[in-house]
C-alpha cells in the first residue's frame, strides 16, 4: 500500500513537471537552441574542412551539451522555491529523495533526451566519422543523466541565492569534468575505430552512483535552502 | 518502508500509545524553544502544548517570529534550543510520520500557476497523506470554487488562489494544521468559511496552530494565544 502511494506520488510529480514544461514550450527550446547554435558556429569559424573539424567534433559536441545542460538546470527548483511548492514537497510524508528524483527525471526527459536525438545531426555537421555516432549517442545517454543528477545538488544548494548562476557553475563544473573526459574520449576513440567499452562502462558506473546518491544529497540541500 | 504507521490517519489510540513506552500526554509539545534569525533572538524559552480538538493562535507584531515558530514546527527552521515533540517523540526522530500528520499553509500558496485548480489539488492529494472519500472536486466545491476546476490558477484572483491552497487541507488526513495568516486576501465569506473548516477540523479531533492579525471566532476549544512581543 505504501509502495503504491509512493509510486503514485512519484508519477504525479513527474507528470506535473512534464505538463508544466509542455505549457511553456518556448522555454523548453532554449537549451536545445543553445546546443545547436554553439555547435553550428564551429564550422563557420574553423572552415568546413573535415580534417580540422573531425578531431574536434567529440569535444565540441560534449562541451556544448554540458553547458546546455547546466544552463537548463538553473530553473529546476526555482519556481517551486518561489511559489512554496518546494515547502510542500519537503513536507510530504514520502521520502524526499524519491520526489527529487521524479523532478530530475522530468527535467532530463525534457532537456536531456532532445540533446541525444539531435546529437547525430550535429555530428554530421562536424564531420564526425560514422563509427563515432553510436558512441556519441550512448555516451550522451549515459552522461547527460549524470549531469542532471549531479547538477541538481548544486541547484538545490543555490536556489535560495538570488543570481546564483555563477556560483552554480563554480560548484558543479568541477564535478562535470570526469563525465566530460570519459565521454569525449569514448567518442573520439570510437571515431578512430577503437574499443570504447572501458569509457562507457565508467560512465555507466558514474550514472549508477549518481542515481543512488545524488537525490539524497539534493533532498538534504533543499532542506538547507528552505531553512 | 520501515515506517509501519506511515499513513495512519489519526493520533495513536491509547492501545498503541501503551505499546510505545515513550509516548506521553500531548499531541504537540513545544519545550524551551529558542529561534534565532540573523543573530537576533526572536523568542526563547517558549513552552506550549496542543491537544487534539484544540486550536491555538499565534499573535504578535510583524517580524516578531510568528512565521519562524510555525516553520520550526514544520522542520524548515532548525531551532537554536529546545525540542518539539509529537506524542512524546522528538519530531526529528519521527520526521516522516510527523509529516504525514501536518498540513502547512504558508505565505506562499504552494500551488502552481501553470496548472488548473483541479490539477493542483490532484498533485497535493498524491503528495500528502490522502484522505479517502474526498475528491478534489468536492474540496473545491466546499471551499467555494465550484465550476473553477478547469481554470488555470494564473487566471484566479489572490483570494481565489488562497482558497485553492486552503482546499488542500481538506484532501489530507493531517491532524495538525499549521496556518500562517490563512485569512490573507480572503473576503468576509471566505473568513467565515475558514473558521467553519477549523471548527470542523477541531471537533473531529484535529489540532490547529494559526498565526493571524484578524480576530478569529471559533466555536471549538481555543487555547490562550501565544503572544510574541
Amino acid at each position: 500500500m505504501t509502495g503504491f502511494r509512493l509510486f503514485t506520488a512519484f508519477y504525479t510529480l513527474l507528470r506535473r513537471d512534464l505538463l508544466m514544461a509542455f505549457r511553456h514550450r518556448g522555454e523548453l527550446a532554449n537549451p536545445l537552441l543553445f546546443f545547436v547554435l554553439v555547435v553550428s558556429l564551429f564550422p563557420l569559424a574553423l572552415g568546413p574542412d573535415s580534417r580540422t573539424l573531425a578531431p574536434l567534433a567529440p569535444g565540441v559536441i560534449w562541451v556544448a551539451a554540458l553547458l546546455a545542460s547546466m544552463l537548463s538546470l538553473e530553473g529546476l527548483f526555482r519556481s517551486d522555491f518561489d511559489d512554496g511548492a518546494l515547502e510542500q514537497l519537503l513536507l510530504s510524508p514520502h521520502p524526499v529523495a524519491v520526489l527529487v528524483f521524479a523532478k530530475v527525471l522530468a527535467h532530463w526527459l525534457i532537456t536531456g533526451v532532445p540533446l541525444i536525438v539531435l546529437a547525430p545531426l550535429l555530428g554530421v555537421l562536424l564531420h564526425l566519422p560514422q563509427p563515432g555516432m553510436p558512441a556519441l549517442m550512448l555516451s550522451l545517454l549515459l552522461g547527460t543523466p549524470v549531469l542532471s543528477l549531479v547538477g541538481s545538488i548544486g541547484v538545490a544548494l543555490t536556489v535560495g541565492v538570488r543570481r546564483g548562476g555563477l556560483l552554480l557553475s563554480l560548484l558543479i563544473l568541477p564535478l562535470y569534468v570526469p563525465v566530460l573526459i570519459f565521454a569525449a574520449s569514448a567518442v573520439g576513440d570510437a571515431a578512430h575505430g577503437l574499443q570504447v567499452g572501458a569509457q562507457l562502462t565508467f560512465l555507466a558506473a558514474m550514472l549508477v552512483l549518481a542515481l543512488r546518491l545524488a537525490p539524497i544529497a539534493t533532498g538534504a540541500a533543499l532542506r538547507i535552502s528552505v531553512g | 518502508m520501515q515506517q509501519t504507521s506511515y499513513y495512519q490517519p489519526s493520533a495513536p489510540s491509547p492501545a498503541s500509545a501503551a505499546a510505545v513506552s515513550t509516548i506521553t500526554g500531548s499531541g504537540l509539545e513545544v519545550i524551551g524553544l529558542e529561534c534565532v534569525r540573523d543573530d537576533r533572538v526572536l523568542f526563547s524559552g517558549l513552552n506550549f502544548t496542543l491537544e487534539p480538538g484544540q486550536a491555538r493562535l499565534v499573535e504578535g507584531a510583524n517580524g516578531s517570529g510568528k512565521t519562524t515558530l510555525l516553520r520550526a514546527i514544520c522542520g524548515f527552521v532548525r531551532p537554536e534550543q529546545g525540542t518539539i515533540r509529537w506524542w512524546g517523540q522528538d519530531i526529528e526522530r519521527v520526521r516522516l510520520d510527523f509529516q504525514a500528520q501536518i498540513a502547512y499553509l504558508g505565505h506562499a500558496h504552494g500551488i502552481k500557476e501553470e496548472l488548473t485548480t483541479l490539477e493542483n489539488l490532484r498533485v497535493a492529494q498524491a503528495m500528502g497523506a490522502a484522505r479517502e472519500g474526498v475528491s478534489p472536486v468536492q474540496a473545491l466545491t466546499r471551499i467555494g470554487l465550484e465550476g473553477f476546476d478547469q481554470a488555470l490558477v494564473r487566471t484566479l484572483s489572490a483570494g481565489q488562489r488562497r482558497r485553492v491552497a486552503l482546499a488542500r487541507l481538506l484532501l489530507t488526513t493531517s491532524r495538525l494544521w499549521i496556518l500562517d495568516e490563512p485569512f490573507t486576501a480572503l473576503d468576509k465569506d471566505g473568513i467565515k468559511l475558514v473558521e467553519s473548516l477549523l471548527d470542523e477540523h477541531c471537533t473531529s479531533g484535529g489540532m490547529a496552530l494559526i498565526s493571524s492579525h484578524h480576530a478569529v471566532s471559533l466555536a471549538c476549544s481555543v487555547e490562550e494565544p501565544i503572544r510574541f512581543s
